[in-house]
């Protein structure tokens, strides 16, 4: 007991000694790295257009990437895994196809919901069931499943577009909250950050998530269900690819066959953005929800200044690789830091 | 005493997975061309092998980076930059050769394919996400190359436009060229310690390395052959359909890597070779092609293509996990 | 007596925290066949991997053909021509014999740097048939049997013209046939005038096939002797004699009711017809050497893996678990074998690995975690197993391989196991924290649960057990009652072949 007194103290004295050591370990962590970048940005901005900093632009600015936004969430709990999905954007454009169809037959919005999320976990729940119990690896699954769902739509659809919605349907994608400039779409993404963030670092499931990630032999050996959980986790993307395709579709109030294309490498930019490890186990909902944010928003000032598009993948392909290029520098810088330290104690 | 009868032959030559792919093709072609005898006539098929002719090569490259374990996602970004860039040389020099077009275009291609690779080997970044980066910065290239603007047929020299369609002892040029990329690479693959290098860094790291395998030059090594032959199959692309467009191949690596799992090459590296994916890209084509046959839209093309690349895994995987039992089985009963 | 090929001087090999060859000897001739005995953890792979270049000696002196010899990689080894046959691990299944003996060093037409794969067949024929193998040099490693597989290792020994083949336990997957097979080979080796050291638990194949042996316990020298001059009793009594006798808490079992009771439990490829049953407040031992199945059984009782054939009976009731919660639902736990793989999850703080199994339960309705709840809980158990760490906070893979033992018990005491399994508890850790085990082990044993305690170290088995169940190859070879046996019984019976296992063949 007396040993283990004095092991705390001690470990109390190091922490005191070293403010600056802390510092160093708190400002070298990837979410607060991408915060002040994201502020950077701003800062960066607004000293160089008036319309920048004005709040009905960047209210409106978020119409061009909540929707990518809010596919960034489910696929944190499958890139936590260790899987990956590259079949959403096929998922968002086979709900699309049955909302544009179902329509055009006259159904109604809570139908044309119900529908949309039906359909995307549906599709969710085969990548995960194929996933796990052939014990496939993801990228091959989703590879195919990525065809598949998207050649659906497109055999049906063929060249053609479905515009023909009810009225109000437009409200989801393209209106306001009632008697203010922020998007219905927004909210709605601000909302399901808080609940993401809430299921990852507050919940049983979020915590056998890291486990799974982390280890998914050690979790298993301490009772936790993987193949579930991951066959879980498709499926709830799944019904987010249902839930986007909601929003695309009245955002746009057109669905062709090529709706969302592309999405998929996007998305899973933006969560690596974000700080989570392609190889699981490691990252926050916050570090997703900032780097979300500085893309939409890098995007947006870079369109004020007149950039062209271009310039904006590149800085966006560039960052990815500093994303994760960068951490393994710091870990290294961090390493030597503390053999440093260790020789000289 | 070895099984010489016809059975056994039948049995293992099937055991081969390009034979019993190559079997399948016939099967599939046998109903194809009775309801439609045109489909086996030589312009038919030579429609075929032309169209596929482009995807072949890139096929080929990515077979390498999936056959070290990993997969290049930035292909079709590389095609595109390959392109532009040899379709606005021919702009500027319409009197440039077409050969030395084709030489531009690999040049640039394997400069992004080491970048690709150095970025794997040496910064130690997983292969799906370095080139998820390099997908969107070679296609971001490809815009401030070309200023957005586009190279269309009557900028573009006739020579370079006619050089994929020219034949030569009746066989275009562009086939000629994807079969002269097979032969190479199927040399490389056979007859190079390097070739060979690459089966064993997929199929055992630890264990190669205990031989002397250099692990990091294997890698670089592979990527650096996926970006010349996409740089060689954009210039062809920019000939071949008279124009440089910046959205050129986009969703390319797809197919590409389609390609490779129709022709039995398996994600977790170390298996499946060049004849393997020449096939898978043939049965690709033969699908397309055939749907209006049987009267289905072209439409249904990409949803016949996730469903034949899902069975194929399918059955791979069962095969495997058939024969992993039966080993086990060997072992105590 | 003819000059050494081979001769190993004052080597030690310090680990962090273990000393896992101190000061061993060996000497080796050529054209001898030649044992290293010793139990697990004895120090024999310790020795095989310094030989091969994986690691590096903290002192001595190594000479071959009295040449000094210090290898800085596995190929400088290869080059100085020791060549050791690994299990598997070092074959690529999806590439043909000839390639997997040729890779490294393909062999090439000097002008064109074509590979010549027509000389790599000939030759690669040319090996097999002098080794009177029928295998087809091109046939996919993959499609070869265990034992075909073993033969290519030796084949490529073989052709790199190795003088020193090292050999560890080549005979495990292997039928009685095989090893036929396979020691026709060592003979001939040795014939060529080889060196051939041979790892091997089992005496019947020590006694037939080696000339010399040689004895390591804990990583010390033990000695050595003429094979046809010793008997297994003097070998025996070599591999278990205790330099330090350690003391055991006492034990004075009380047992209860039956609680488990397991029929005729197979698993395809690991083991066979394991029946045995377990009472509260019993310590039952499961002792067997490398590859006996011994993990595999439990892996299977708290439902990791999936039984072929056979039946469970928990208090009675017909019980096949489905995973690992099932089982755990019903009270058992298993502190597994590899504590840094399976038992903890190295990138997780303390607090977050010893709630892991309970999380459920720690959580409002289930859900939600309860920082204060956790605190509390991982605070008392963790106390309880007097965990040394800076604090709860800190991640697992920075503790000592003693107190990462610690969280894990930490972690499935607070489950109130009613079987507790305990699969090699006490592996590569100190002493302190060895008692420490025990003394716990004793604990919950008294408190009437039913505790599996799986051991490769004989004093353990014998101290703490009430019963031993020894098993050898995947079989049951016997249930002893430990006031009966005695370290020569139990070694006895885990190097005995089943006769089962020679019908199988």
């Amino acid at each position: 007991m007396a040993e283990k007194r004095d092991l705390m103290t001690k470990s109390r004295l190091i922490d005191e000694m070293s403010v600056k050591n802390r510092l160093i370990e708190y400002f070298t962590q990837w979410e607060v790295l991408l915060s002040i970048i994201i502020v950077l940005v701003f800062i960066f901005f607004t000293t160089r257009t008036p319309y920048f900093l004005d709040w009905f632009n960047l209210m409106n600015a978020t119409f061009q990437f909540s929707e990518k936004a809010i596919m960034a969430l489910p696929m944190i709990f499958i890139i936590m895994c260790g899987d990956i999905d590259i079949s959403i954007a096929s998922i968002i454009a086979l709900c699309a196809y049955v909302v544009g169809n179902a329509a055009q037959g006259g159904a109604s919005i809570p139908s044309l919901i119900f529908l949309a999320l039906l359909v995307g976990t549906l599709a969710g729940l085969f990548n995960g069931v194929m996933i796990t119990a052939l014990e496939m690896p993801a990228i091959a699954v989703t590879l195919a499943t990525q065809s598949l769902f998207r050649g659906i739509a497109i055999g049906l659809l063929g060249d053609q577009a479905r515009t023909d919605f009810p009225e109000n349907f437009g409200f989801f994608g393209q209106q306001f909250i009632p008697g203010t400039i922020i998007p219905f779409e927004f909210v709605l993404y601000l909302v399901l950050v808080l609940l993401f963030a809430f299921i990852l670092h507050k919940t049983t499931y979020g915590r056998r998530l890291y486990a799974i990630g982390n280890s998914a032999e050690a979790a298993r050996f301490s009772g936790i269900k993987v193949k579930t959980m991951r066959v879980i986790n498709f499926t709830v993307t799944g019904f987010f690819c249902g839930l986007t395709s909601i929003l695309l579709a009245s955002r746009i109030l057109s669905v062709r066959s090529n709706i969302a294309t592309g999405w998929d490498l996007e998305i899973i930019t933006l969560v690596v953005l974000g700080g989570v490890a392609i190889t699981g186990g490691k990252g926050s909902v916050y570090g997703v929800f900032i780097g979300s944010m500085l893309v939409g928003y890098l995007k947006f000032g870079m369109g004020l200044l007149k950039f062209s598009g271009t310039l904006m993948t590149i800085v966006i392909g560039l960052l990815l690789i500093i994303a994760v290029l960068l951490p393994r520098l710091l870990d290294m810088y961090k390493a030597n830091r503390k053999l440093r330290l260790q020789q000289l104690g | 005493m070895p099984d010489l009868s016809f059975s056994s032959f039948v049995k293992k030559a099937l055991a081969r997975r390009e034979a019993a792919l190559t079997l399948l093709l016939v099967v599939l072609l046998v109903p194809i061309s009775i309801r439609s005898p045109q489909f086996l006539s030589a312009k038919n098929i030579s429609t075929i092998l032309n169209d596929m002719a482009i995807l072949s090569i890139v096929a080929i490259g990515e077979f390498y980076v999936i056959l070290a374990n990993g997969i290049d996602l930035s292909v079709g970004s590389i095609i595109a930059f390959t392109g532009m860039a040899t379709g606005m040389i021919n702009e500027a020099n319409p009197t440039v050769s077409p050969l030395l077009l084709l030489l531009a275009g690999m040049g640039i291609g394997m400069v992004m394919g080491l970048f690709n690779g150095v970025l794997v080997a040496y910064g130690k970044i997983p292969p799906i996400i370095t080139t998820l980066g390099t997908v969107n910065i070679y296609r971001g290239l490809t815009f401030l190359l070309s200023g957005g603007t586009w190279v269309t047929a009557h900028e573009m020299s006739k020579t370079y436009i006619d050089f994929p369609r020219n034949t030569f002892l009746g066989v275009s040029n562009l086939l000629w060229i994807a079969i002269l990329v097979i032969a190479v690479f199927y040399y490389f693959s056979r007859y190079t310690r390097t070739g060979r290098e690459v089966y064993a860094i997929g199929g055992n790291p630890t264990a190669a390395k205990f031989v002397g395998v250099n692990e990091n030059r294997v890698r670089v090594v592979v990527f650096l052959i996926s970006g010349t032959l996409c740089g060689l199959a954009g210039a062809l692309w920019t000939a071949r359909y008279a124009s440089a467009v910046n959205e050129m191949a986009t969703g390319f690596e797809m197919q590409a890597v389609a390609a490779c799992v129709l022709g039995g090459v398996n994600f977790a590296g170390g298996s499946g070779g060049i004849i393997g994916v020449v096939i898978g890209t043939l049965f690709l084509g033969v699908v397309t092609n055939a749907l209006p046959v049987i009267y289905l839209s072209v439409f249904w093309q990409t949803f016949v293509q996730g469903l034949i690349i899902l069975i194929a895994l399918t059955l791979n995987t069962i095969s495997d996990q058939r024969k992993t039992k039966k080993l086990l089985a060997q072992r105590r009963g | 007596m003819q000059q050494a090929l081979l001769e190993v001087q004052h080597v030690t090999k310090v680990f962090p925290g273990i000393r896992a060859l101190d000061d061993v000897h060996l000497s080796l001739r050529r054209g001898e066949v030649h044992a290293l005995i010793g139990e697990n953890g004895a120090g024999k792979s310790t020795l095989v991997k310094i030989l091969t270049g994986v690691y590096f000696p903290t002192s001595g002196s190594m000479t071959l053909d009295g040449k000094k010899i210090s290898f800085k990689n596995a190929i400088d080894a290869q080059q100085a021509g020791i060549v050791a046959i690994h299990q598997e691990a070092s074959m690529f299944p999806e590439l043909s014999v000839t390639e997997n003996i040729y890779m490294g060093h393909h062999l090439r037409n000097p002008k064109t740097k074509k590979l010549d794969w027509k000389t790599m067949y000939e030759r690669t024929q040319g090996l097999l048939l002098r080794m009177q193998l029928d295998i087809n040099p091109d046939s996919l490693v993959k499609n070869l049997s265990v034992a075909q597989r073993h033969m290519v290792e030796i084949v490529k020994a073989l052709s790199l013209d190795a003088d020193l083949v090292i050999m560890d336990e080549p005979t495990s997957a292997l039928t009685g046939r095989e090893v036929d097979d396979l020691f026709r080979i060592v003979r001939s080796l040795k014939e060529e005038g080889k060196a051939i050291l041979f790892i091997s638990h089992k005496f019947e194949e020590i006694f037939e096939i080696c000339d010399y042996y040689t004895v390591f316990r804990d990583g010390q020298y033990i000695g050595e002797g003429k094979v046809a001059e010793s008997d297994e009793d003097t070998i025996i009594n070599m591999m278990i004699g205790r330099s330090i006798d350690q003391m055991y808490p006492h034990h004075e079992p009380k047992i209860g009711k039956k609680i488990l009771e397991v029929k005729h439990l197979s698993q395809l490829g690991a083991f066979k017809d394991i029946s045995f049953d377990l009472h509260e407040g019993e310590i039952l031992g499961l002792f067997g050497l490398v590859g006996a199945g011994r993990s595999e059984v439990v892996r299977t009782i708290f439902g990791i893996d999936k039984a072929s054939e056979g039946t469970m009976h928990l208090l009675g009731k017909p019980f096949m678990p489905k995973g690992a919660i099932d089982s755990m639902r019903k009270g058992i736990a298993l502190v597994p074998e590899d504590r840094q793989r399976q038992g903890l999850v190295l990138k997780m703080s303390l607090t977050h690995n010893i709630s892991l199994p309970v999380l459920t339960n720690l959580c409002w309705k289930g859900l939600v975690t309860n920082k204060k709840t956790e605190a509390k809980y991982v605070q008392e158990h963790g106390d309880q197993m007097e965990i040394k760490s800076a604090g709860y906070h800190v991640d697992a893979e920075t503790l000592s391989g003693g107190n990462q033992q610690k969280v894990v018990l930490a972690k499935w005491i607070g489950t109130n196991p009613k079987i507790l399994i305990l699969d090699e508890p006490t592996k590569g850790i100190d002493v302190a924290t060895k008692a420490a085990v025990h003394e716990f082990v004793c604990e919950m044993a008294d408190k009437g649960v039913a505790v599996i305690l799986i051991s490769s170290e004989l004093p353990e088995i014998l101290g703490m057990s009430d019963r031993i169940v020894v098993m050898h190859e995947g079989y049951q070879t016997a249930i002893l009652d430990a006031k009966e046996a005695t370290a020569e019984s139990v070694m006895r019976y885990a190097i005995t072949t089943v006769q089962m296992e020679a019908s199988n063949a």
